[in-house]
């Protein structure tokens, strides 16, 4: 049992020493200047010119209504705009203050309008240069980048949910605070970082005590519980009181503003026919590579047959020798990890780390599950992937882009009202 | 620290509008929940529906006070057939899910800037409570120091809540919701003795769902304003600690907790600033004094949940799944 855990999280740990580095020299972008962080909403983004200098003391004015919010632009190009409240805002780059012989490039709209989606930061790219023009994408094109962003997002909620599902399967525990375990991943990296450590050691704490929450849940709380033989709807109402007090023990320390890890501003490369960010690329092979390995655990080593036995029937199983306990102890100290893991590359998508960043997604993660089947861990999987891909997708036709998580949300209920068991689910377990 | 304004102002939540707003909208989870079984996890969107339906009949359609009244019932009672009928004949989990996925698809559809013109996106609507004000009977003056305003909303919104817990009371007792009770011990007994289960299970759900509709009203009225931010999950979340406070299978239940909730939240944030302001504690500002509730009311609700199932006033055997 531990060797196993030792090498999930020894793999893990190897994928992310390997990418803390590399990350390290492909973006040196620097930290984002504090400015007038009086609100909770920002919009912000960097001005560099064609050859990628920064452009210093550009002014930059964003409107709505009566509000008007104005910023320089930092040593470092960065300019950072604090908004009262979400919404669609016009921002204004005065080309009087750019320096002597940088224009704005061609076709890039000035001013020009931009809304926030789902986040409390908002980026706004303004491209500079003679010889770059502002390409109207294509529809094809952008489709194309928007199905490898869903891709990625969806392999980083699929992280999360195989963790569900796992715990749903083994235990038929409908786990409300598992957002909270995602949001905690990603504030550990922050507040590790913060305190001065390394980010490959922030990012290992992280992990490691994405596990250890787990771990202490199921032996202070879960375990006890099933020894009494709770339902599994009061365990569920109990699993809300959780997520309600992490949720806000998590705001009491962190508070309510948007942060960003290391490296969370990067710029897109061209790969091949897609433009990407580095980190979703990274988020991408990270998160494919550790759900297949635990893939390959589950189906390959006695351990993974264990589990499987276990969410198949817990009776049956402990009559055949299997530890249930430890399998259960094991499956939680697991899903922590890997909502940690995918805490951490959510801080990235968005990009940002807040501390209900976790229950914004909770309820994706939900869709994912019920989508491929409650308690299927690849259900769970090809669900999340759907999700993922489907959330990304429904900007590209046309649906707005602060509407992008209902799409998931209907297409849910429309399975259940067609295949209630979901894509991989057996017909028996929806009763 | 002033104990005499502390307690006198947690003493006004007993009957304040939004204590009688969460009172109606726990009756609704307890027919849901404490006598049919059915998990609803989605009654902050029944709210929203309510709240909604009925400003903005009011403010895009023009329509008089009642009429407004009627369209918001009528809106939650379809937004329970819509729930009802892909989840009603599922187990007890995918009901949650797809109610709190529900409940957030309607607080993303009022929050999208697409809708700015009817719902006024994030900002809310407001200025739609004149034709509730307009019937106050009460002339200007001090009703035990509350204005008539004040007074009218506090009148309207506990006659609501002594008619709706009349009418559940009723419901209870007759054949009706002995079946219903049925339903939630055990549904195939009950469809063994030749009952529609999933037909009372969605008239149970439309009942709930439209007493939330009205708690919502009661909720926004006071305010005069009706934002989606106010509609999120965790008012759902903060009702089941209500609920589960005051007993899951009582008609009293749901409106002692509701009264419980808010007087302990009200105490526990006079006490805490008074703390604060007078330098005992050093170690927290307001701002997390504010958040410590919340997590008082997430430990609080775990903590019943597991050793007082039955809440202050239930009967452990009305329980269905101790």
């Amino acid at each position: 049992m531990l060797r196993l855990l030792g090498a999930i999280s020894a793999s893990i740990l190897a994928i992310l020493l390997v990418a803390a580095p590399a990350s390290q020299a492909t973006s040196p972008s620097p930290t984002p200047s504090p400015s007038n962080q009086t609100f909770q909403n920002n919009i912000s983004g960097f001005l560099r010119d064609d050859t990628r200098a920064p452009l210093a003391d550009v002014t930059i004015t964003a409107t709505k209504g009566d509000f008007t919010g104005t910023a320089k632009s930092a040593v470092n190009g960065s300019w950072n705009i604090g908004v009262p409240e979400q919404g669609t805002y016009t921002v204004e780059l005065d080309e009087s203050t750019l320096p002597e012989g940088i224009t704005l490039a061609e076709g890039q709209e000035n001013p020009r309008d931009v809304t926030f989606s789902q986040t409390s930061n908002l980026s706004v790219i303004f491209a500079f240069g003679k010889g770059i023009v502002v390409q109207q994408q294509d529809f094809g094109q952008n489709l194309l980048n928007r199905l490898v962003a869903g891709l990625s997002f969806g392999l980083l909620l699929a992280l999360a949910s195989v963790g569900l599902s796992l715990i749903f399967g083994t235990t038929g525990l409908t786990n409300f605070a598992h957002g909270e375990m995602v949001t905690l991943g990603a504030v550990l990296v922050f507040a590790f970082n913060a305190i001065g450590l390394p980010f490959w050691l922030a990012l290992i704490l992280s992990l490691l005590g994405g596990g250890l929450f787990g771990y202490a849940q199921d032996r202070g709380l879960w375990r006890p519980l099933r020894r009494r033989g709770t339902g599994l709807v009061p365990m569920m109402i109990v699993s809300i009181g959780l997520a309600l007090a992490v949720r806000y023990v998590i705001q009491f320390y962190f508070g309510g503003a948007t942060q960003q890890l290391p490296f969370a501003q990067s710029p897109e490369i061209q790969l091949g026919p897609v433009s990407i960010s580095p980190n979703n690329l990274w988020s991408l092979g990270i998160s494919a590579v550790v759900i297949a390995l635990i893939g390959i655990v589950l189906l390959k080593t006695r351990l993974g047959k264990a589990t499987r036995a276990v969410a198949d029937n817990p009776a049956l199983a402990a009559a055949s020798g299997i530890d249930v306990d430890g399998v259960i102890r094991l499956v939680w100290i697991t899903g922590g990890m890997l909502a940690s893991l995918g805490g951490i590359l959510w801080a990235y998508y968005r990009p940002g780390v807040t501390f209900d960043m976790g229950s914004a997604i909770l309820l994706l993660i939900f869709a994912g599950v019920t989508l491929g089947g409650l308690g299927t861990v690849f259900g769970a999987l090809i669900g999340s992937i759907i999700v993922g891909i489907f959330v990304e997708l429904t900007t590209v036709f046309g649906l707005a882009a602060d509407l992008k998580y209902v799409g998931a949300l209907f297409i849910m209920i429309v399975v259940l009202l067609f295949r209630p068991q979901g894509i991989l689910g057996r017909r028996e377990r929806v009763g | 620290m002033d104990f005499g304004f502390i307690l006198a102002s947690a003493a006004s939540e007993i009957f304040s509008p939004t204590t009688a707003a969460y009172a109606l909208a726990a009756l609704g989870l307890a027919v849901h929940f404490g006598y049919s079984g059915l998990l609803n996890f989605g009654q902050a969107g029944f709210m929203a529906v309510g709240a909604y339906g009925f400003a903005i009949s009011t403010l895009t359609f023009g329509v008089p006070f009642f009429v407004g009244l009627l369209i918001a019932i009528i809106a939650s009672a379809i937004f329970a057939l819509l729930l009802g009928i892909p989840t009603l004949r599922l187990r007890a989990d995918y009901l949650a899910i797809v109610t709190i996925a529900a409940a957030e698809i309607v607080r993303y559809i009022v929050t999208t800037n697409q809708l700015t013109s009817v719902t006024g996106s994030a900002n809310g609507l407001a200025a739609f409570e004149g034709g509730f004000y307009a019937m106050n009977p009460f002339p200007e003056g001090s009703y035990f120091g509350m204005n008539n305003r004040d007074f009218f909303i506090r009148v309207v919104g506990w006659a609501l809540v002594a008619l709706c817990c009349t009418l559940v009371w009723l419901l209870m007792r007759s054949p009706w919701g002995r079946v219903l009770k049925g339903i939630r011990e055990d549904e195939n007994a009950v469809r063994s003795l030749g009952k529609n289960v999933y037909a009372y299970k969605m008239q149970a759900l439309i009942i709930g769902g439209v007493l939330g509709a009205l708690a919502g009203m009661i909720f926004t009225l006071p305010r005069g304003a009706v934002q989606p931010a106010n509609y999120g999950t965790e008012l759902t979340f903060f009702l089941y600690t209500c609920l589960l406070l005051g007993g899951l299978g009582t008609v009293l239940g749901p409106v002692i907790g509701a009264m419980i909730f808010w007087v302990v939240l009200s105490l526990t944030q006079g006490i805490l600033y008074g703390l604060i302001e007078s330098g005992a504690v050093t170690w927290l500002n307001t701002v997390q004094a504010g958040q410590l509730r919340y997590i008082l009311v997430g430990v609080a609700l775990m903590l019943l949940m597991i050793f007082r199932p039955q809440g202050v006033f239930g009967n452990k055997k009305e329980l269905a799944f101790a």
